[in-house]
């Protein structure tokens, strides 16, 4: 090192991602303890895909391997797409929505730092409009490993046998019934999906995964802007459609705890590299996805509408960052 | 205590400064040699004095100021000038400086001190005064102080004196502030009176305690009305601006004078320079320099100016592994071409560094756009927005992105998780700005030559048609007459000189125009110093990768061809 500084906080791409990693760890513990252990095989495939295709397209592009496959980007991308899966998906699914992300949505863009789209979030919208009965199947819980594993491994599905509906489904499927439709009150009272808070078991996993969106920003990985705002945007636009008739809308509660809400707020909206990176555009960007997402759970024909809403506001992300420039010091007044 | 106002941003790495804070300050031994670089301080090169073989007093003035802003430079001890040459300077570039070198003969015999009353004396000779004696800001900043104390025009003023120090290791001003402080609340009082100042902050960062409890007991016993300000230890606390908004609220920008908004900011270290200086008549010829990183015994130095820094490195016991010589922090020091080079008025630190203490940086990734940087930028900057455009060469986009407001402080170098030298690509766009500014003057002044050239082609062309006809004239009259020099030879000879003269920049100082040869030399040495002043501008880019300096090499290919062009038209112009 020639040049001033000469020294470092001991920081590294790799420490960040571990960081990362580390923090979903709760929300995988609840995971596994509300579905079954399926979920971890399904976390392996997809990491090893992800190292492969990272590996394969490092070398094809010329880069190091050693470096960029250690900065654990890969795995972050891999588990995350599993997370947002449902865990019984057999593993072809799982290795082409990953190497998806990895070789065309992250390498051919550029490779770390340079994809405009958030790997996990596209691997997950192609695969529900390619294939969106098998990512819809949400196992009831208590189903059993080896049944599981079977499923992963691509053995034949008595759907009805096996699956329970996501509160999100339920709750959809019953507002929807074309005969007689009911309130949301009367679809939660009846359905084996809900829970006090929301879906059945998955407050637990939100809120583990609270858990580790907080120590992220207790460690500086993220600032609070992004979770906050989505937060705050889902509980904004939720409650006001449930104020306009909480017989036909979720309450605001149910929309925090349920989907990928609290897994979004932390892990996916927070993705750095294709998100705003001003204070202000941050805000907007998280604000926009919260709305999108509202709008597609409410009206929409998908489970979850995180990852539509994120790509949305990824195409938005040059334009918010330029329009959202801070003042610099000194020139706050012009 | 007053109210804080927060900067935002800043780090904290560790200070390092329990280690050169344990024994008071101690006078380094006189060396038998020291070199005194004549262009020590912001502004013009102080014209040499003295030359070799004269003896020497201490104190004595051996580099008058050259023009206002400039200040003096003066021999450190008293002995014998053996040379007056160019010597390698204290700067990274290592490029030859002109220098005094003395041969101390021991006897550390002043000069008689001249110090002045200065309530009675008018400003503009306090300020002189000050020139002369060689005062300048010894935060690291070096400008000249006298021309920052002027009384402000039409608002109250603020003097703020800075004892923040964030940056690690260096310790200078909190042992100044520990054993000196009454020396330094009396060369602030004399700067609040020549700003008119209504108001006197001293700001310390709180990781000296004793500094502050020592300030505050000697504005009370000198009875005078400054306020001790403690502020966070952060890094940059105690840059001027990060201080001055911690203190008073207020941002100066980029490119303004703090004066415009009613404050003014010095280090405490100036402050004393300014007690000795005026009440005490005795020119800057010293200062405290802290020694520490990789030695046994870290230690505060009261240095004369000239030594060189291996002389402290061996009274601090450097350690066998040490490798480099730093000067002032480990954020925005700089690496010293070799330990031998002197200690001047901008050395606030030395620092013996080692692959242990400063480990090479892991290899660069791309940015993550983390946002890191951006959460610690004290300037509110954009890093990572500026990087990439600086990156790409964007340098207009850069600009944008107010590249210039950057202070290359390094907080956003010091977090990146992606290990980018985020200040080097910084320093690498503002050289190329500047360069390309420059390269467009050239250019400009090229293509006003050209057309200068064109039309003088032509009325040469007018004059020979004219001549041939009075010649054609004057054959039909007697041949006795002789034919007198063309007049217009002569005229032309001069502007061509000058012109000349301007495409190598040199028209003020150009030796040629000089009649008196002992100016002319000076000027000459001018002339070099200045030369290697800009030769030292793009040396800020050596820390960057092969594909960026094959791009810097294919600059400066281009830049070279624009000089050549200009060459061409000059040597057309001079026919
Ligand atoms: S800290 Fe480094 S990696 Fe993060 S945004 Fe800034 S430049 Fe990019
Ligand atoms: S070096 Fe410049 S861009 Fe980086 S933190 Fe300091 S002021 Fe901001």
């Amino acid at each position: 090192m020639n040049n001033s500084p000469y020294i470092r906080q001991p920081a590294s791409v790799q420490t960040v991602m571990l960081k990362v990693l580390l923090a979903l760890l709760p929300g995988i513990g609840a995971y596994v303890w509300l579905f079954g252990a399926g979920v971890l095989v399904n976390l392996a495939i997809a990491s090893a895909a992800a190292l492969a295709g990272e590996a394969l397209m490092l070398k094809a592009r010329g880069r190091p391997l050693d470096i960029y496959l250690a900065d654990l980007s890969a795995v972050v991308t891999a588990w995350l797409i599993v997370l947002t899966f449902p865990p019984i998906v057999p593993w072809w699914l799982t290795v082409a929505a990953t190497l998806f992300a990895i070789v065309i949505v992250k390498q051919l863009y550029g490779g770390l730092g340079q994809n405009p789209f958030n790997p996990a979030m596209a691997a997950y919208a192609i695969m529900i409009v390619a294939f969106p009965a098998l990512i819809s199947q949400w196992p009831h819980s208590g189903l059993d490993f080896a049944t599981q594993l079977d499923l992963i491994r691509g053995g034949s599905r008595n759907i009805d046998a096996i699956t329970g509906a996501t509160p999100l489904d339920a709750l959809r499927t019953g507002l929807r019934q074309a005969v007689t439709p009911m309130t949301v009150q009367q679809v939660i009272a009846g359905g084996p999906a809900f829970g006090v808070l929301g879906g059945k078991g998955w407050e637990w996993i939100a809120g583990c995964y609270l858990l580790g969106g907080l120590w992220l920003w207790q460690q500086r990985v993220i600032t609070w802007h992004l979770p906050l705002a989505f937060l705050a945007g889902i509980a904004v636009f939720a409650g006001a459609l449930w104020g306009i008739d909480p017989g036909a809308f979720a309450s605001p509660l149910f929309h925090l705890v349920s989907g990928g809400t609290l897994l979004g707020a932390f892990f996916i909206v927070t993705d750095p590299v294709s998100g705003a990176t001003t204070p202000r555009g941050k805000l907007i960007f998280a604000v926009g996805v919260a709305l999108i997402t509202v709008i597609i759970r409410t009206f929409g024909a998908y489970p979850d509408g995180i990852a539509f809403a994120v790509l949305l506001m990824n195409i938005c992300v040059p334009l918010i960052d330029m329009k959202t420039q801070p003042p610099v010091f000194g020139h706050k007044d012009d | 205590m007053g109210k804080l106002f927060d900067f935002h941003g800043g780090v904290k790495p560790q200070t390092h400064k329990q280690h050169s804070t344990r024994e008071p300050i101690a006078v380094a031994p006189l060396p038998d040699l020291l070199v005194v670089p004549l262009h020590q301080s912001i502004g013009g090169t102080p014209h040499p004095l003295v030359q070799a073989g004269e003896s020497v007093m201490k104190g004595q003035r051996i580099g008058a100021a050259d023009g206002n802003v400039s200040a003096a430079v003066h021999a450190p001890t008293s002995g014998q000038v053996i040379a007056v040459e160019p010597r390698v300077m204290t700067h990274t570039s290592g490029l030859p400086m002109l220098s005094v070198v003395i041969e101390s003969d021991g006897e550390e015999a002043w000069v008689a001190p001249e110090p002045v009353n200065y309530r009675s004396t008018p400003p503009d000779e306090i300020r002189d005064q000050l020139r002369d004696a060689g005062v300048v800001g010894l935060g690291g900043a070096v400008f000249p102080s006298h021309l920052k104390l002027n009384a402000g025009k039409d608002m109250p003023m603020t003097l703020v004196l800075n004892g923040a120090e964030c940056e690690p290791y260096i310790t200078c001003d909190d042992m100044l502030m520990r054993e000196r402080a009454q020396d330094i609340v009396r060369g602030g009082r004399i700067m609040r009176d020549m700003l008119g100042a209504g108001q006197v902050l001293i700001g310390i960062e709180d990781n000296k305690p004793e500094a502050a409890a020592a300030m505050r007991a000697a504005v009370a016993a000198l009875g005078e009305d400054m306020r001790v300000i403690v502020v966070p230890t952060r890094y940059p606390a105690g840059g001027a601006k990060q201080l001055i908004r911690s203190l008073t609220g207020i941002e100066v920008p980029h490119s303004k004078r703090s004066t415009d908004f009613g404050v003014q900011c010095f280090n405490v270290g100036t402050a004393y320079a300014i007690h000795q200086a005026i009440d005490l008549g005795r020119p800057l010829i010293s200062r405290i320099v802290t020694v520490s990183g990789n030695v046994e015994r870290p230690r505060n130095y009261e240095v004369l100016f000239g030594t060189p820094m291996s002389h402290l490195l061996q009274l601090a016991g450097a350690k066998p592994d040490t490798d480099r010589t730093l000067m002032g922090g480990p954020m925005m020091g700089y690496l010293m071409p070799n330990p031998d080079v002197p200690v001047v008025k901008a050395t606030n630190c030395v620092i013996a560094g080692s692959r242990a203490l400063f480990p090479p940086s892991p290899p660069e990734m791309p940015c993550i756009r983390c946002t890191a940087c951006v959460e610690v930028c004290p300037a509110d900057l954009q890093p990572h927005e500026m990087y990439w455009f600086a990156r790409a060469r964007n340098f207009g986009k850069a600009q944008e992105y107010h590249l210039f407001d950057c202070i290359e402080c390094g907080c956003c170098a010091y977090v990146c998780p992606s290990h980018i030298p985020l200040v080097d690509y910084y320093r690498f766009a503002k050289t190329e700005i500047w360069a390309r500014e420059r390269e467009k003057e050239a250019a400009d002044q090229a293509r006003a030559r050209f057309e200068f050239r064109n039309l003088r082609e032509e009325r040469d062309q007018q004059e020979k048609t004219a001549k041939l006809a009075a010649k054609t004239a004057a054959s039909r009259q007697t041949a006795e007459k002789r034919v007198a020099p063309k007049p217009s030879a002569i005229a032309d000879a001069r502007p061509a000189a000058i012109e000349a003269a301007h495409a190598e920049g040199t028209v003020a100082s150009a030796p040629a125009l000089s009649v008196d040869p002992k100016k002319a030399l000076i000027e000459a040495a001018i002339e070099r110093a200045r030369k290697q002043r800009e030769a030292i501008a793009p040396k800020n880019t050596e820390n960057l990768s092969e594909a960026q300096k094959a791009e810097i090499a294919e600059i400066e290919a281009r830049r070279a061809k624009i000089r050549e062009m200009a060459k061409t038209h000059d040597e057309d112009a001079s026919k």
